[in-house]
This record gives C-alpha cells, sequence and structure tokens, in this order.
C-alpha cells in the first residue's frame, strides 16, 4: 500500500518528521519498505494562466502564447499540443530551474522570443507523462507556487502491510494507526450525506434484491444522473491517485478509487443505462460465465457470488466488474456500488480465477461493515463536484443479523503481565485501548473489550495482548533469561553423529554439495530404474519435478558443471533425504553419497599421478562405516545397477544388511551428464550404515605375532573375498589376520587366472607361538585354498 | 726390535690419518687385534725375565690403553664427519610443494546449521526433524492457517497430486513434536523448505531452523532475551536487535527481528512469536496452563551475513572453487 505523506497529514498529523513516523509505523507492524520523494527541486514552478495562444509562424508544431502568475503577462512559445486559451499550467519563469538543475533563458525559438516554460509532468519529474504539459485546476490562483498547490514536495510511504490488518490498507486506516500510536489527533473528515434531487431525471431507485443475507449482509449504492461526460478528473485527484499508484481512467473509475483509498471501501460503478432490472447478489450457477472489466471471459464454479441483473452475472463480488455494465467514455448516469462482502464468501475466490485486484485484496483483508452508505455519499460528492449530474435517493440495504459482531474479549491483567514477561500500569494499558479506538469495560480480573467493526484481527485475549505490546512498543518489553529445567542427556555412541561423518569427509578431500531435492523424470529413473509417484503438481521446471529417489543424479549434474569450470578434480559428498514410497504413503530416507573422479591427489611433485578408481572410495566408504563399531562387519558384494558398470558394482553389506551401494558410472550414463571422465559414487542409508556398536574392549595378546607368506595361483573370478574366507577358516584360533599384498596377472601366469600374494598374521592369546605351530596352521590353510578354490602354491 | 714407545707412535700417526671408520677399524685389528703389533708383545711377556715383566707389562697396558682413548677419540671424531656428510646431501628445499591429498570443505549452509544447532543445544534445546512431504493439516490447518486464509498466498506450495505438498516451513515439526512428546518441551527443528519461488533472491529450496520452547509462564521478554543472546553467539560479538511487530498465524504476539547491520542499516533475520493460543490447543495442550514462544530463521541468510555472501543463488551452484573456503 503507499500512502503520500500529504495525504496522511491531513487526516492526522503528528510531531514526527517522515522518517521518525516511517520508523514508528514499522515497529508497530506496518513495515515500510521504501519511501519515495515527489517534487523536489519544485520551488521556482508557479501556476501560469494563458492569456491568448496562436500559431508560430514558422513551425506547424508550435504555439506562441501569452502566460500570466502575478505581473505582466510574457510570452512564450510552447510545443505541447493541449495548450490552449484559458488553462492553467506549471510555469517555469526565466532564471529559475528544473529538477535537473537545468537553467531557464530567455531565448529565441524559431525567431520568436521565449520567457520561461510550461512544463509536463516528465519535465518536472513528477509524473510520467510527457504527451502535454501539465494541466492544473481551472480555479488554480496564478502566481501559486505548484508545490503549495500539489502538496510538494512530498514523500509515499511504501508500507508491507500483514493480511490480518484489512483495516490498514486506506489513508484513513492509517491514519488511525498513526493517531493511536503517537498520539496525534484524528481529523474527522466529514463526509455529509448528499441529498437527493427532486425531479431528477428517472427518479426511481435501481432496485437492489438480497436473497442470501449472509453472503451480502450490506449494500448501499446510488444513481447518479446526467454528469457530464466530457469533464476531466481534477489534477489533484489524478495526482494523488498516481501518488498510490493508480492510473486516471475516467472520473467515474478514478472517483471510486478515490474513495477506496481514503476509506479503504472498494466501489463499483454500473453504467446506469446498461443495467437491465433488479441488481442481484447471488451464488454463480453451474456454467455461468462472465466478461470482466480485462475482457478475459471467465466460466463461474457455484461457489462464487456475482453480481448479477436480469442479463445474468455482471461481475464478481468483491473482486471485478462486468463489460457489459462498465462505465464507458459515452456514459452520462452511473450506479455506485459499495457492498460488504463478508470475508469467507470472498476468500480464495480471486486466486481461483488466476484475479487479484484492490478490491479482492480488501475483501479478503476485512472491510469495515459500517462504511458502505458512507462511501456511497463520499464518492457521490465527489462526483458531482467534478462533473456534475444528479443524485438520486441513497440505496442502504442493511441486515444486521448476518453482519459479524466482535465479541466482547476478557484482558485479564495477569494474563497480560505474564506473556509479556512485564507489568503494565492499568493506566498505561487503558490508554492504549482507548487510542485504538475499543470499547472496554473495567473488570475485577483486568478489563472486558470488544474491538470496533473495522477490525477483524481482534477475537480472542492473546490478540489484545498483542495490541497492547504493539502500541506500548515491544522495544520496551525486557530481555528476562527464562529459567528451564535442564536435565542432562546422552551423547549417543548408537549412532555414529553426522557432523563426525561430514568432518571425516572433508579430511579425505570431499567437498560438501547442496543440491534440489527434485530433479527430472530422467535421470530419476535411470538411477531409481523405475518412475516415482512423487511427482510435483507445480514444479518449477521440468528440471526438477519429480522427488529424487537418489542423491546421485544431482551429485553428477554438480559435477557436470565443475567439469565445464575447469574443475578436473572432484569429490563431492551431499547428506539428504531421498523420497520413495507412494503419494498416499511417501517414504523418505536419509542418505549420504558421494562421487570421486579425477587424481588421487592434486597434481604434486614426486608422485605418479593416477586416477580415482574403485578401491580409492571403497576405502572412504570402509573408514566411515569402520566408525560404526570395531564388530561392524562390512562386505562389497558384486552387484548390478542401471546406472553403473556391470563388473565394477557392489552392494554394502554391513552385519548381512544391505546399506548401499558403491561402482563406477556406467560409460553410457556418463553421456546422460555430458561427462567424459571416470566417475566413482557411492549412496548409503544412513539409519541402517551408521547404527553404532558400543566398543567392548579386547586386551591385545602380550605373545609375539608371526608372519608368513604365501603366494597362490587362482582362477581370474575368485574373490579376494574367498581367499581370505578360506585362509582364516583354516585355522581360526591362530590365524589373525591375512593381508593381501599383492595381486599379479601377466607372463608367467597362465591366461585366466591370477596369482595372489597373501600375508598370513599368526598369534596365540595364551603362548608364543613356535615354529611348528606356524608352519601347521599354514600348511592348513594352503591346503585348504587347494581344495576349495584349486588354488596353486607358488613355490 | 721396535720399542713399545715407538709402536704407539706409530699407531698413533696411522690413527690420525685414518679418515673412514673402516680403516680406524684397520689401525685398530692391526695393533690390538688378536694378531697385532701390541698384542703380539703382550705374549712375548713370558719370554722375558720374571723380574722385568711387570714393568713390561705395565707399558704395553698403558700403551693399549692410550691407542684405545685415541681410537675412539678419532671414532667421534670420524662419525661427526659423516653425521655432517648425511646432514649436508639430506638437505632439501622445504618450499616446495606438501604431498598427498588437499582436505574438502563443508558447504556453507549446512555448516551454519550445525553451528545454529551447536549454539542451542547448549541451552538445553533438543533437535528434532519431521518429514518434507507434509500434509496440509501440519503444514497449515494446525498451524491456525485454515484454507482460503489470505496467509497461504504468502506461502508459495509446490503440490502433489491428491493433496500433499512439500513443507513451506520446519514449523510442522513443532506440531509433531508437541504431540509425541508433550510439554514442556525446548527444541529446534532444522531441515529444508521449499517455497515455489525462483529469482535472484529466492530459490526454490532453503533451509529453516525452527524454535519452539512451551513450558508454564515463558514469556515474550523470555523470548527475547533467547534471541538476543543467539544473535550475539552466532555472530560472536555485541549485537543491537529490534522487534519489530508482524503477523504470523501462528505467534500471537508475533514480531519479526533486524539487526543492526550497519549504521542505520537494520537487516531482518528471523521471525518469531508466542504460540497461538490455537496452535496449542490443536497439539492438545491447555493453553491456560502452557505458553511458549517459537521463532523460524532462514539459515541461507545467516550465512550471507556471516560470510558476506552477496548472492543467494551461489550456495545453491556448488562450485567446488567456492566450497573450499568453508573448511
Amino acid at each position: 500500500m503507499r500512502i503520500p505523506e500529504s495525504w496522511l497529514r491531513e487526516w492526522v498529523d503528528p510531531t514526527l518528521d517522515t522518517r521518525a513516523l516511517a520508523d514508528r509505523l514499522t515497529l508497530a507492524g506496518h513495515e515500510v519498505d521504501a519511501i519515495e520523494s515527489h517534487g523536489d527541486g519544485l520551488d521556482d514552478v508557479v501556476v501560469a494562466e494563458v492569456l491568448a495562444a496562436s500559431k508560430h509562424p514558422d513551425a506547424d508544431n508550435l504555439t506562441v502564447c501569452r502566460v500570466a502568475t502575478v505581473g505582466d503577462a510574457v510570452q512564450v512559445v510552447c510545443g505541447a499540443p493541449n495548450v490552449r486559451v484559458g488553462m492553467k499550467g506549471a510555469f517555469v519563469p526565466v532564471g529559475a530551474t528544473l529538477p535537473d538543475g537545468s537553467r531557464i533563458k530567455r531565448r529565441k525559438i524559431r525567431g520568436v522570443e521565449s520567457n520561461g516554460m510550461l512544463c509536463s509532468e516528465r519535465e518536472l519529474g513528477i509524473g510520467d507523462d510527457t504527451d502535454g504539459i501539465i494541466e492544473l485546476a481551472a480555479d488554480a490562483l496564478p502566481g501559486t507556487r505548484l508545490t503549495r498547490l500539489l502538496q510538494l514536495p512530498d514523500h509515499v510511504l511504501e508500507l508491507n502491510l500483514t493480511p490480518n490488518r484489512g483495516d490498514c490498507f486506506s489513508i484513513r486506516g492509517i491514519a488511525r494507526e498513526v493517531a493511536a500510536l503517537t498520539g496525534a489527533r484524528l481529523n474527522p473528515q466529514s463526509s455529509s450525506a448528499v441529498q437527493p434531487v427532486n425531479g431528477a431525471s428517472r427518479q426511481a431507485t435501481r432496485s437492489v434484491i438480497i436473497d442470501d443475507t449472509d453472503a451480502c449482509p450490506r449494500f448501499a449504492g446510488r444513481t447518479v444522473h446526467g454528469f457530464d461526460p466530457r469533464a476531466r478528473t481534477p489534477y489533484w485527484m489524478t495526482e494523488r491517485l498516481r501518488r498510490c499508484g493508480i492510473r486516471s481512467i475516467h472520473p467515474v473509475v478514478d472517483v471510486t478509487n478515490y474513495v477506496m483509498l481514503e476509506t479503504g471501501q472498494p466501489l463499483h460503478a454500473y453504467d446506469a443505462d446498461r443495467l437491465r432490472g433488479a441488481i442481484r447478489p447471488r451464488f454463480a450457477r453451474k456454467g455461468e460465465a462472465v466478461t470482466l472489466l480485462d475482457e478475459r471471459e471467465i466460466t463461474l464454479s457455484t461457489d462464487t457470488l456475482v453480481i448479477s441483473d436480469d442479463s445474468g452475472p455482471i461481475g464478481l463480488a468483491g473482486i471485478m466488474g462486468g463489460l457489459t455494465t462498465a462505465v464507458t467514455a459515452d456514459t452520462v448516469n452511473v450506479f455506485f456500488e459499495a457492498a460488504f462482502w463478508p470475508q469467507a464468501v470472498v476468500a480464495g475466490r480471486a486466486r481461483a480465477y488466476g484475479l487479484h485486484t484492490d478490491a479482492s485484496l480488501r475483501f479478503e483483508r476485512g472491510v469495515d461493515p459500517a462504511g458502505q452508505a458512507q462511501a456511497v455519499e463520499r464518492a457521490t460528492q465527489l462526483l458531482l463536484d467534478v462533473a456534475g449530474g444528479e443524485p438520486g435517493p441513497l440505496v442502504d440495504q442493511c441486515h444486521a443479523d448476518s453482519l459479524p459482531l466482535n465479541p466482547w474479549i476478557e484482558l485479564r491483567r495477569e494474563r497480560l503481565a505474564s506473556l509479556l514477561g512485564t507489568r503494565l500500569a492499568d493506566e498505561q494499558v487503558t490508554a492504549i485501548l482507548n487510542g485504538l479506538g475499543l470499547a472496554f469495560d473495567e473488570t475485577q480480573a483486568g478489563w472486558r473489550v470488544k474491538a470496533p467493526s473495522f477490525r477483524f484481527d481482534l477475537q480472542i485475549e492473546a490478540d489484545l495482548i498483542e495490541e497492547v505490546a504493539r502500541v506500548y512498543g515491544y522495544e520496551r518489553i525486557p530481555e528476562t533469561t527464562e529459567s528451564a529445567a535442564l536435565p542432562l542427556r546422552p551423547v549417543t555412541e548408537q549412532r555414529v553423529d553426522l557432523e563426525r561423518i561430514s568432518q571425516t569427509l572433508v579430511a579425505r578431500d570431499y567437498c560438501e554439495v547442496v543440491t534440489y531435492s527434485f530433479v527430472d523424470v530422467e535421470s530419476n529413473r535411470r538411477f531409481t530404474g523405475s518412475d516415482t509417484e512423487l511427482e510435483l503438481s507445480n514444479p518449477i521446471s521440468s528440471e526438477m519435478s519429480v522427488m529424487r529417489g537418489s542423491l546421485l543424479p544431482g551429485m553428477l549434474k554438480v559435477a557436470a558443471t565443475n567439469l565445464a569450470r575447469q574443475q578436473a578434480r572432484i569429490r563431492l559428498f551431499e547428506i539428504g533425504t531421498s523420497f520413495h514410497g507412494s503419494l498416499v504413503e511417501p517414504v523418505e530416507v536419509q542418505r549420504l553419497a558421494g562421487l570421486a573422479l579425477g587424481p588421487v591427489v592434486p597434481e604434486q611433485w614426486g608422485n605418479i599421478p593416477r586416477d580415482a578408481e574403485f578401491f580409492d572410495i571403497k576405502s572412504d566408504i570402509e573408514a566411515l562405516l569402520a566408525m560404526s563399531g570395531a564388530g561392524t562387519r562390512v562386505t562389497f558384494e558384486p552387484s548390478e545397477h542401471p546406472a553403473l558398470q556391470p563388473g565394477q558394482t557392489a552392494r554394502i553389506v554391513r552385519n548381512g544388511q544391505v546399506v548401499g551401494l558403491a561402482g563406477k558410472l556406467h560409460p553410457a550414463a556418463g553421456r546422460w551428464f555430458d561427462i567424459d571422465a571416470e566417475v566413482m559414487l557411492f549412496e548409503l542409508d544412513l539409519q541402517p550404515a551408521f547404527a553404532a556398536e558400543i566398543p567392548c574392549a579386547v586386551a591385545p595378546s602380550r605373545y609375539p605375532s608371526v608372519r608368513r607368506d604365501i603366494a597362490v595361483v587362482v582362477d581370474n573370478d575368485v574373490a579376494a573375498e574367498q581367499l581370505i574366507n578360506v585362509v582364516l577358516s583354516a585355522a581360526p584360533d591362530i590365524i589373525r589376520q591375512v593381508v593381501i599384498f599383492d595381486v599379479y596377472r601377466g607372463p608367467g601366469i597362465e591366461a585366466g587366472r591370477k596369482s595372489v600374494a597373501l600375508g598370513l598374521i599368526l598369534q596365540e592369546t595364551s603362548r608364543t607361538l613356535t615354529d611348528d605351530d606356524a608352519d601347521t596352521a599354514t600348511l592348513a590353510a594352503v591346503r585348504g585354498l587347494q581344495r576349495e578354490l584349486a588354488a596353486i602354491l607358488r613355490e | 726390535m721396535q720399542s713399545v714407545a715407538e709402536l704407539v707412535q706409530l699407531a698413533k700417526s696411522e690413527i690420525d690419518s685414518a679418515d673412514t671408520l673402516a680403516a680406524l677399524d684397520a689401525v685398530r685389528v692391526s695393533y690390538l687385534g688378536k694378531k697385532g703389533l701390541l698384542t703380539d708383545r703382550l705374549k712375548d711377556l713370558s719370554r722375558l725375565p720374571a723380574d722385568q715383566r711387570p714393568a713390561a707389562g705395565q707399558e704395553i697396558n698403558q700403551a693399549k690403553k692410550s691407542l684405545l682413548s685415541d681410537l675412539e677419540a678419532r671414532r667421534l671424531v670420524l662419525d661427526d664427519l659423516a653425521l655432517q656428510a648425511k646432514l649436508q646431501s639430506d638437505r632439501i628445499d622445504v618450499t616446495l610443494p606438501g604431498r598427498g591429498a588437499s582436505v574438502g570443505g563443508r558447504h556453507p549452509v549446512m555448516w551454519t546449521m550445525s553451528r545454529i544447532e551447536k549454539i542451542f543445544v547448549q541451552a538445553g534445546f533438543g533437535v528434532r526433524t519431521g518429514p518434507e512431504i507434509e500434509d496440509d493439516f501440519h503444514n497449515f490447518t494446525a498451524l491456525n492457517i485454515p484454507e482460503n486464509h489470505p496467509a497461504r498466498a504468502m506461502h508459495d506450495t509446490f503440490y502433489f497430486p491428491g493433496g500433499k505438498l512439500l513443507r513451506t516451513h520446519t514449523s510442522p515439526v513443532q506440531i509433531r513434536s508437541m504431540v509425541q512428546e508433550g510439554v514442556p518441551i525446548r527444541i529446534i527443528a532444522p531441515g529444508r523448505v521449499y517455497r515455489c519461488d525462483s529469482d535472484q533472491t529466492h530459490t526454490p529450496m532453503f533451509h529453516q531452523v525452527e524454535g519452539l520452547v512451551i513450558d508454564r509462564g515463558t514469556s515474550l521478554a523470555n523470548l527475547k532475551a533467547v534471541l538476543h543472546q543467539f544473535v550475539e553467539s552466532f555472530f560472536e560479538r555485541p549485537a543491537e536487535l529490534r522487534f519489530r511487530a508482524s503477523y504470523f498465524p501462528f505467534t500471537e504476539p508475533s514480531a519479526e527481528v533486524d539487526v543492526l547491520w550497519e549504521e542505520d542499516k537494520w537487516l531482518e533475520i528471523l521471525g518469531c512469536g508466542m504460540v497461538h493460543p490455537n496452535v496449542l490447543q490443536n497439539a492438545g495442550i491447555d493453553p491456560e496452563e502452557f505458553t511458549g514462544y517459537a521463532f523460524g530463521m532462514g539459515v541461507e541468510r545467516l550465512a550471507m551475513l556471516r560470510y558476506g555472501v552477496s548472492d543467494l543463488r551461489t550456495f545453491f551452484d556448488n562450485d567446488l572453487r567456492y566450497l573450499r573456503q568453508f573448511h
């Protein structure tokens, strides 16, 4: 809402400068987003009357005028098409300056002397109109300073109003607030009833029939006959509308907008000659349509309240009027409507039709049910002033039973003190209630309070407490640290701390990323192998339309962007949600995903470069899972995945449960993301992967260990894990650990076979192991390998 | 035959000229070894008349002792020379870059969220999470935002067919926690939230931390204190705060909090208020007995202020060169 300060100060004039006024409003909940300056540097501009005008002898589009201010008339050459004898314009005399700093000089224009300048809005920096010179009110006194006439310079306060305060969407509403907040007196702007002109043509009252009084508890209106269709909206009014951000359209429309801005009551004006029969607010019937003022035709749903006449719907109640009965340049008889549409009847309707109007904004937030007749009187009065005409009688249908009634609310002294954490004196409270125009009685516990009709937000005690606090000033409420029970809570070791997981990955060279939870359908399908039901109805774009079933597509997109930015070495991880299940029962799983591509270490001297491969991320995963307890048994089992390369993909099994997967991106999948690099990926489900076991201490053996190395030749498809398992089970009490320290394929080993070198660490817990013991155990291991895996011992 | 003295003389000159440990050892062997010259003299003692033996023996032992001491002295010299030579040859250019892996970095938003959590956990707040796909009840209705309420227009909501939605704030966690745990309660709820809005200052996904305290006698004065302390803890400096009246359907009174950033420049950092009685009732709590406060802050906003980030969108750009700044 844009509030011109000059207009506001006609209503209430506190002894605060603009800035202080804006701050006061901001702190009280009416945030001033900006303060706009209007009409600075116009001190030299005065009202001038054009006494004579004749064509320039040498230029068709120039006029030579005689222009009078206070002194003698001067000759001025003017290029505006709208200059004419008798008009009042904004004049800058010779020697004065324009707001842009340029100085007006006496000069010759096409050989004719010009002594000053008649200005357009643009030239004075008070508007955008460049089509012609400003036309001031006919009664403006020549010689008057423009700044005085137009209340300049002015400021426009741009208020960001909250939706609970419908009553503040007007000059009057903000003025009431300023009065309550500053104690300044509110100047009542009288709007006296307009007497109908007896014997006015077509005197009959327009009849209004209200069937559903709950939907339309109050409807005021009046016909004004025979106004002058050529009348122009006075400059002061268009100027105020402009400062409020509303364009001048037509005197009748301007008047309705002006009254809405002033009082907060939206009005609609119909061309009375285009109305057919009685005006009838009612809910739309199935299949009905209406063409709105903006020439959009909409099909109505039956929960929409319309205004109708005998021809059908002629407007959407509280939103926008219809085209068929709109005021046009030829209109001479007008019917003003000011109704009260309850919030519940209009709420959400405008949005449902993709509309958002000044009227719907106000009705949805609440319009004073007591202001309709007054608004019609005000509009009538203004129209008569601007364009003449004969007013008919006022229509004012009011169904008091259906009007909203503010309740009496108890405001308890103790509750006020305990909720705010400070105690206000009774006089402070009553002064605030008074200032806000609230009715109240004193009671034993405090007060019984009732809000005026224009407040829709004061229904319960907490609402009143907020009012008191707001006007009192939040800044005056002390800061008091609460005392609360602070029981000590366990620091769990039953889960690996996420923070520790992140820090470990960071220490291992990974950068944390945050990617969107929604991805495109295609990537999601490629990584999950199926389509998800979890598709947004209103995505930002198709790139972000389904909830991700894996974090990996997001990681790959980040990798691709970074590759494009010449980052050849990429390590990423993300901790976030992946989404599964159905629309009815969505399932959210917390996951950790990682990606590695490019050299294992940054480019450096004395190190042979090598790109990351499966075993590098495997070691990272093992390091992470190792944090979940010494007893954790993690295995990587060959597996398959639609986006990973066959033969380089594993599911990760922890204590018998699958907790994730790791592998190399399938080269074909790389192309989907424009990645031409070998990419290693992993993804873990946090819950099962990082449930931790509390370590149970085992004392290390005090006896020395013995090492025996053996090398065996086995088929290529014998897994390292199989070798290890066979060795360990050969002498489980003695062979503590098996290290694979070499794997070799090539000359000396037949095709399809490989040589694997194993180091056996043997140890007893109760005695020193003898050579014989070690030899026996090693032999058992070799036998086992020969028997179970057809291994051949290399001598 | 040379006298013992002459032998000693000779040996000493050989020791002095030995320039390696091996040469030195050869000298030792040639005089003091099993067949060394001095050892031989000791063996010859028996051939001397008995009365001369003690004197001769003593002379030889003296000589032996003297040679051993010289050998040891020379050895120390040679050791030291060898060490010096090794040190010289081992010299490296310490300005060459270190080898091995580098370190990565935390994402500034996640890191900020983690700092916020730590600050509140110190003050006894528990950390709670909730689903990101929410229902209308928890995201709106229970929070006193009925259907068609104009406040819903403030939340540009992502919907799924059938009515589920992506939570627009972490406030639903308030409701879930109050219902599950009852009161008194003292929690924060960090997490991702979503709004259907994307431009220079909005991303369709961002992060919030919601706070909720419900107890007997909890007041607005308590809320002011906790938030002031939070802001000062977060920025690690004294801060001036401004509580502005505002409107949220789920709190009453409501306020927005600005921090004085530069002279005369207030920046909005969070929203807060006293929990609306309807919200308490929706969670089965008697608002006469219990009152409480709630607050919600945008994590990106705080991270931007803390780290001087001017464009929100850089957080979701995930440029490695950018991320590595936040270790």
